[in-house]
């Protein structure tokens, strides 16, 4: 019975997966899952391997699995680079008002210093910069462009 | 250029002050939005050949009668319940208007309300009477006369423009006024932006910083010529103070963060900003002359935008505490906090409105774009104009006009990016572009500078 309800649950999950992935455009459904960019244009590389930034979701500042396990090889590198300080620059996209952004980009960054801190690294070689909606990587005016620009940048300080 | 009123107003004679109001002569409702405005008649200002030759060779203005006239032509336009008539078909000549206007040749051209004047160069200054005429009951409604220094034949159009405006409406005018605003250049994901300042019809239009570091969200005290506003100088979002009569800078507060979303108190006297830390924004104020820092809201939420009421009791606010962007009021020591909008869509920007009655704000609904004004309580919210992305209104210090900043969708290749800056009155009538050399965003209004 209870096994039957289980099996149910996830069938209804995998159909509404494929309902939704269905819904999004083929290049979109690529580059995006869920509002959050996944794709590579725009990211650049603080080693081989250590992607420099981190995406998120509208109006979201929590982190998912695919930033959290970049942020993993960022702590990983920072470990290994013990003298590099960062400075995790915070940014929203332009649909949204400039001074809630400036906030929400603060919130950002301070999301992916919160989750280095766990993995080890010392607050003080970290620093936190919100840009708002001030700096978009992206100028486009769609969906895509916005994800790209939802974002959380490690830049090396020193 | 940027003359202080001290000095301004070398002397401000009242010859005549219209001291009873009981003719029931013309009014203009400026309740509804006006479809018909007022046909009125601006005579150029008349001027005898010694004082426009005087004139002309210290402004470099051929006939500075007929240029304060064009600027008060223009005021009334703009405010879209006034339409002055083509001087062609004026009957009487300048000079002889002034003195006893024939009604009659003013009816006839459907002119309800007459301007009428004469400027003249007095001990090297400027020295400026105008009247206010109903036509229709035949009388003279208002007569002033001031003199002041010559560089400042503008504002004299802008002051009489405001007399006229009061007389005819009830309320105050909005035009001897200023307006702050970032002016934008160069491509969208790296633009310039500087401090500029312009008179409220564009003129006069300076730039404030060079553009060496993004600077944000200016605002005017609504007692002086200082302004707050965000630059990240040296790379620190931080709210400043500028003089802008003298120029000096300085950082309000030594906070070991971002400060942003500043505005003054309605005295004047305090500066209302966020301070983001570790992931959390909290409204706190600074006291300008003590230097006390007091924390107003206390929550994980993001709080910010503040914006104190005209008698500083209340702030509104914008908050997500509710999970999403919306307006909140609370008392100016930060109890009885009560959220204020509940319609769908998100919430943004509250401003109060300088009459008290009605909060401004930007909401976002199905990806458009609004600004609208709703009652302090939340209710009767109205929206004004809709749009693919505008934000930030600021009001006209009658509370009567919105000015805000409109940006356009880039296309395909992500192109074709601009902000600029609008205005619309509180009706929902009278849109219009308010033209800036570059582009511009976050405009602030200033308070009436002669009062």
């Amino acid at each position: 019975m209870k096994l039957n309800k289980i099996l149910k649950n996830a069938l209804l999950v995998v159909l509404a997966c494929f309902a939704l992935s269905a819904c999004a455009t083929k290049k979109a459904s690529t580059q995006l899952q869920s509002d959050v960019y996944t794709g590579k244009d725009t990211v650049e590389y603080l080693a081989s391997g250590v992607p420099d930034r981190v995406f998120f979701a509208t109006n979201e500042t929590v982190l998912t699995t695919a930033s959290r396990e970049t942020l993993r090889k960022q702590a990983a590198w920072l470990r290994k680079n013990s003298d590099v300080t960062i400075v995790l620059e915070g940014h929203a996209d332009e649909r949204g008002t400039r001074e809630y952004n400036l906030a929400i980009g603060e919130r950002r960054a301070n999301s992916a210093k919160d989750y280095l801190l766990t993995y080890g690294i010392s607050s003080d070689r970290i620093s936190v910069l919100s840009y708002g909606k001030e700096r978009p990587v992206d100028s486009g005016s769609n969906p895509l462009a916005w994800s790209k620009n939802r974002r959380s940048v490690s830049v090396k300080a020193n | 250029m940027m003359n202080n009123t001290k000095f301004f107003f070398i002397s401000f004679l009242i010859i005549l002050l219209m001291p009873i109001k009981s003719f029931g002569l013309i009014e203009v409702d400026i309740t509804r939005g006006n479809l018909s405005p007022l046909p009125l008649a601006v005579s150029p200002l008349s001027i005898d050949e010694k004082s426009r030759k005087s004139f002309e060779g210290l402004l470099k203005k051929k006939n500075i009668g007929e240029e304060i006239s064009s600027i008060v032509e223009n005021n009334l336009r703009t405010s879209g319940l006034f339409n002055p008539l083509s001087k062609d078909a004026f009957l009487q000549a300048p000079d002889i208007a002034n003195l006893k206007p024939r009604f009659e040749d003013w009816s006839l051209i459907k002119a309800q309300a007459l301007i009428t004047g004469k400027v003249s160069y007095v001990d090297d200054k400027l020295r400026v009477e105008f009247r206010l005429w109903d036509v229709l009951a035949g009388k003279e409604m208002m007569a002033l006369a001031f003199t002041t220094v010559h560089s400042n034949w503008r504002r004299v159009g802008h002051i009489i423009t405001d007399k006229v405006y009061e007389r005819l409406t009830g309320e105050k005018g909005y035009f001897d006024t200023r307006i702050i605003y970032v002016a934008e250049e160069g491509p969208k994901t790296r633009r310039i932006k500087k401090l500029a300042i312009m008179d409220q019809d564009g003129a006069n239009n300076k730039f404030l910083t060079l553009g060496n570091e993004l600077v944000l969200t200016p605002r005017f005290n609504p007692t002086s010529q200082m302004v707050t506003y965000l630059s990240y100088f040296r790379n620190l979002p931080r709210v400043y103070l500028l003089d802008i009569e003298t120029g000096t800078q300085e950082v309000v507060g030594d906070f070991p963060g971002m400060t942003f979303a500043p505005r003054f108190s309605p005295d004047g006297k305090k500066i209302i900003m966020s301070f983001a830390k570790d992931g959390n924004s909290d409204i706190y104020t600074m006291d300008l002359e003590n230097r006390i820092v007091e924390k107003i809201t206390n929550h994980p939420s993001i709080d910010t935008s503040p914006s104190y009421s005209p008698d500083g009791k209340y702030i509104c606010f914008n908050s997500d505490r509710s999970g999403y962007q919306q307006i909140y009021v609370m008392n100016s020591d930060g109890s009885n906090v009560k959220r204020i909008s509940f319609g769908t869509g998100i919430y943004g920007t509250p401003v109060w409105s300088p009459r008290g009655d009605l909060i401004a704000f930007t909401k976002l609904h199905k990806g458009k774009f609004y600004i609208g004004v709703m009652r302090t309580d939340g209710s009767g919210a109205r929206l004004l104009t809709e749009n693919y992305y505008q934000e930030a209104p600021s009001w006209s210090p009658n509370g009567r006009v919105l000015v805000f900043y409109r940006e356009t969708k880039t296309d395909d290749k992500g192109n074709g990016f601009s902000t600029k800056l609008w205005s619309i009155d509180l009706t929902g009538y009278n849109e219009r572009r308010v033209e800036t050399p570059t582009d511009g965003s976050d405009p602030s209004w200033s308070s009436l500078l002669s009062n």
